[in-house]
């Protein structure tokens, strides 16, 4: 089989595990909603504090979305035996991941980009910046479901692998998390964000290549244990 | 090229290892104990005071070094995880999986030192600076790395997956070098750099390149001395332990 066929059948399986259980889609939707939501009850309600914060607010928000998410990436396939399939398949092992991870991250992270020029709208963001706000979260939402398969693989097989898996990927989302806020600050200020919008997307190339050849390497490793 | 392929082979042989290891970690905290004991007492008693910081600055003796070594430790981590992965040694597995708690330790130093040298300079135990935030996020991937390895049964295993991690983990570690440069902020610019001068006097790098000198061997000295032990636990069912163990019984 070639690989677009091959990344065909991996989208349509996806997307029909997807809408068939899609409480796996909507969880960290209504999670992102709800922590972005305790922010204006625990610190203020003033909208300049609101403005001031609303960035990072949605950018950590998204963060911790795509965190509890990532455990599912791996888990079901693995307990169904549809992993040892795929790793004694002939298809090379790196462009399935890589497919695998681009449409959860389509069907994950795609719902929560577009629901955050409404948070941005609830927490005082100026209409101006939304534009910067979804172009940020485009180009950091791919690069975070990159690096966490990495994590996802590496703690597929253990038992309380979710705490481990948080430990493991978020100090390797300080970058995407420094550069995006920036560009969302920059916005708020009006001075331009293309460079910072720039190395998100070098972050996000970088991982394209990286991280499947890793969370392929990892499969291999727990795989065994 | 003949004789490194050799020393390479030599080295990767735990049998061979546990024996130079021996040796090699005598030597070096031979090394590191002197240097350490001079350069202490050079840098706190005898190097001039600070015009600006007064004495507070000798905290820098420790704080400088232990920010160096913990770096590079990540650096050497990475590598043995890419020789372990690459050639299956069972020698650089080892040496990553014992690269990570030493490693977090300095670290640790590093940020304790630099927090008690913050109080009396900037006014502030923690300031969000982006290299100190640096150092942290260093830290959690020391913490990561330890954490990954100790929670699988098989060793093989484990020793591969940290070894993956701590390759994806160097990614971090440019941005811990450059964020200087990539942020402005209240820490000052790097110490040591290699193409310029220092900008300190001969009296006062001259004691911190000696207490360099000393962490360096001591790093290496502690790592040896722990690869060593945990090779020979891994190894206990092996005829080489078998025997050491028969000859040093009484």
């Amino acid at each position: 089989m070639g690989l677009v066929p091959l990344a065909g059948l991996i989208c349509r399986r996806e997307w029909l595990l997807a809408v068939r259980s899609p409480a796996q889609v909507l969880n960290p939707l209504v999670f992102f909603v709800l922590v972005i939501a305790m922010f204006p009850l625990g610190i203020s309600p003033a909208p300049e504090v609101l403005a001031r914060i609303a960035g990072g607010v949605i950018w950590v928000a998204a963060l911790l979305a795509v965190l509890l998410s990532l455990e599912s990436l791996f888990r079901e396939d693995r307990d169904e035996g549809v992993l040892e399939q795929l790793l004694v398949s002939p298809h090379p092992l790196p462009f399935v991941v890589l497919v695998k991870v681009l449409v959860y991250a389509l069907l994950v992270g795609g719902p929560l980009v577009l629901m955050s020029p409404v948070l941005g709208l609830m927490l005082s963001l100026p209409p101006a910046t939304y534009g910067t706000l979804v172009a940020a979260l485009l180009l950091g939402m791919p690069t975070l479901f990159l690096l966490g398969s990495v994590g996802a693989a590496l703690t597929v097989g253990l038992r309380r692998g979710g705490l481990l898996l948080v430990l493991l990927v978020l100090p390797l989302y300080v970058p995407v998390l420094v550069f995006a806020t920036a560009a969302v600050d920059a916005a708020q200020l009006g001075m331009p964000v293309r460079g910072h919008l720039a190395l998100l997307g070098a972050l996000l190339a970088l991982m394209l290549v990286v991280a499947p050849v890793a969370a392929a390497g990892a499969l291999r490793v727990t795989s065994e244990e | 090229m003949g004789w490194l392929a050799t020393w390479y082979h030599r080295w990767a042989s735990p049998p061979w290892f546990y024996q130079m290891s021996g040796r090699w970690t005598r030597g070096l905290m031979g090394l590191a104990l002197p240097l350490l004991c001079v350069g202490t007492l050079w840098g706190l008693a005898f190097a001039p005071a600070d015009y600006q910081q007064g004495n507070s600055f000798r905290i820098i003796y420790i704080h400088v070094p232990a920010a160096m070594v913990a770096q590079s430790g990540y650096i050497l981590m990475a590598s043995a995880g890419l020789v372990g992965l690459v050639w299956r040694l069972k020698v650089a597995d080892v040496v990553l999986r014992n690269c990570a708690p030493i490693g977090a330790a300095m670290t640790f130093l590093a940020l304790a030192t630099g927090s008690i040298w913050g109080k009396p300079t900037w006014g502030a135990w923690w300031v969000w600076d982006a290299r100190i935030t640096s150092m942290l996020v260093l830290l959690m991937l020391y913490l990561g790395v330890m954490g990954l390895g100790s929670a699988f049964r098989n060793e093989q295993a484990a020793g591969r997956a940290s070894a993956i991690l701590a390759l994806v983990g160097v990614v971090n570690i440019p941005i811990i070098k450059y964020s200087v440069e990539w942020w402005y902020s209240l820490h000052q610019p790097a110490t040591f750099r290699l193409t310029e001068k220092p900008a300190m006097p001969v009296e006062m790098w001259a004691p911190l390149l000696v207490m360099v000198l000393g962490f360096y061997a001591f790093f290496g000295a502690v790592l040896l001395a722990r690869s060593r032990v945990d090779l020979l636990d891994r190894e206990r069912r092996s005829r080489w332990v078998r025997s050491l163990v028969a000859e040093h019984a009484i």
